[in-house]
């Protein structure tokens, strides 16, 4: 078992590792590419930093500086983390067991908004597979996204629903293994329904238009499992059951640790200044706290 | 602690309740249900009117109130649904719901 795993590998991830790795928590830092700061041209306000670096730089030196240390970089996406008294850390490179967690993905990643699925939260949508397939035995569902996330999702439904379509709302399907389930790509215009999902409008297609064909075409659906892009933190911390903010972000205290125990989050991901600087405390502070967690418990046991 | 609720008593406990009723709708499978549980239990502890009803074993009760994820906390009021929160849901959140009814 991981003493503790890091989600993230940018100065919130490792800088929380570089904490750890020095702490002999000997971490795993799970690292999906370079977020946020890859828009960063030039970083100027940065301390120490006489020479201006781009934020890729920064990344590749903060992988490098953390890979000195000899702390463990695996290279894959999360696809959820489960389990109750550990943690079960699900990714496309197979599951890890851990005592500790910090999730330090970075912001949100703007997904585009579609019309109907906050109007029907609650009433057909619904953001969690695992917790809600079983109000869909029998039924039609669909799962919004383009990635392993929303695969991992429709997964979870197939052996319940009638039958599972994941819709990419006109994105390139970005799945890493061959799978059965069906996939639409079009664009979608809204999720429909009075007072419960009932189904999806899909863009009209140019060509059929022009055709003068019906405008656009209606797919009868009765749940819309949302899994845009790629789990980012406060996916997966919503999965898991801990509280957001109104804004969306993950509720943390000053230890970092989210409303459940032995579960940290840092960064972009816990809302307020998007700076490296505060990524950089946060995943300090994270990590601190997380070997706290990790030693605390085993002189528990 | 929060009462068990089931189709036999959701009646008489919860619609004929003489004060608003706060309804759990839970699975053991759910790790945000799991997370809602002990915040419902503090609540019944602090004098609240709450229960919980497993929709695995309460199918019918989830389906008659059109629960479609969990946790659905539903508030019944007079006999009637009065306010519904979908998804984890803070005490004080509930707190400041359950008191001004």
């Amino acid at each position: 078992m991981e003493k503790i795993i890091i989600v993230g590998a940018g100065p919130a991830g490792i800088s929380a590792a570089l904490y750890a790795a020095r702490g002999n928590m000997d971490p795993l830092v799970v690292d999906n590419g370079i977020g946020a700061l890859e828009k960063a041209e030039k970083i100027e306000n940065y301390y120490g930093l006489e020479c201006l670096l781009s934020g890729r730089e920064l990344y590749e030196r903060g992988l490098a500086q953390a890979r000195r240390l000899g702390v463990r970089i695996l290279n894959a996406q999360v696809l959820g983390i489960g389990g109750f008294d550990t943690f079960e850390v699900k990714t496309t490179k197979g599951s890890f067991e851990a005592e500790s967690v910090i999730l330090a993905t970075g912001g949100k990643r703007s997904t585009p908004s579609i019309p109907g699925i906050r109007e029907l939260e609650g009433r057909g949508v619904s953001y969690c597979a695992v917790c809600d397939a079983f109000f869909y035995r029998g039924k039609e569902v669909a799962v919004l996204g383009h990635s392993d996330f929303a695969l991992h999702e429709a997964e979870e439904l197939v052996n319940l629903a009638s039958g599972v379509t994941i819709y990419t709302d006109g994105m390139e399907p970005e799945f890493s293994r061959e799978h059965p389930i069906a996939v639409n790509t079009m664009k979608i215009q809204a999720i429909e329904g009075e007072g419960r999902v009932e189904g999806i409008r899909l863009q009209s297609d140019m060509m059929m238009q022009e055709e003068g064909q019906e405008q656009a075409s209606f797919m009868p659906t009765d749940g819309v499992f949302v899994a845009l892009g790629t789990a980012g933190s406060s996916e997966i911390a919503r999965q898991m059951g801990a509280e957001l903010t109104e804004k969306g972000h993950i509720k943390v205290d000053e230890k970092m640790e989210s409303t459940i125990p032995g579960l940290f989050a840092a960064g972009d991901c816990t809302g307020g200044l998007l700076q490296v600087a505060k990524a950089v405390y946060e995943g300090c502070q994270a990590g601190i706290s997380a070997i706290q967690y990790v030693r605390r418990r085993g002189k528990e046991s | 602690m929060a009462k068990t609720i089931t189709v036999q008593n959701f009646e008489e406990e919860v619609l004929k309740s003489d004060r608003p009723f706060l309804v759990d709708f839970w699975a053991t499978w759910c790790g945000p249900c799991m997370r809602q549980g002990p915040i419902v239990e503090e609540l019944a502890k602090e004098g609240y009117a709450v229960g919980k009803a497993d929709v695995d074993k309460e199918a019918a009760l989830a389906q008659k109130y059109g629960v479609m994820n969990i946790p659905t906390l539903i508030v019944f009021k007079d006999g009637k649904e009065a306010e519904r929160l979908v998804g984890l849901t803070s005490k004080e959140k509930l707190k400041n719901i359950m008191d001004q009814m």
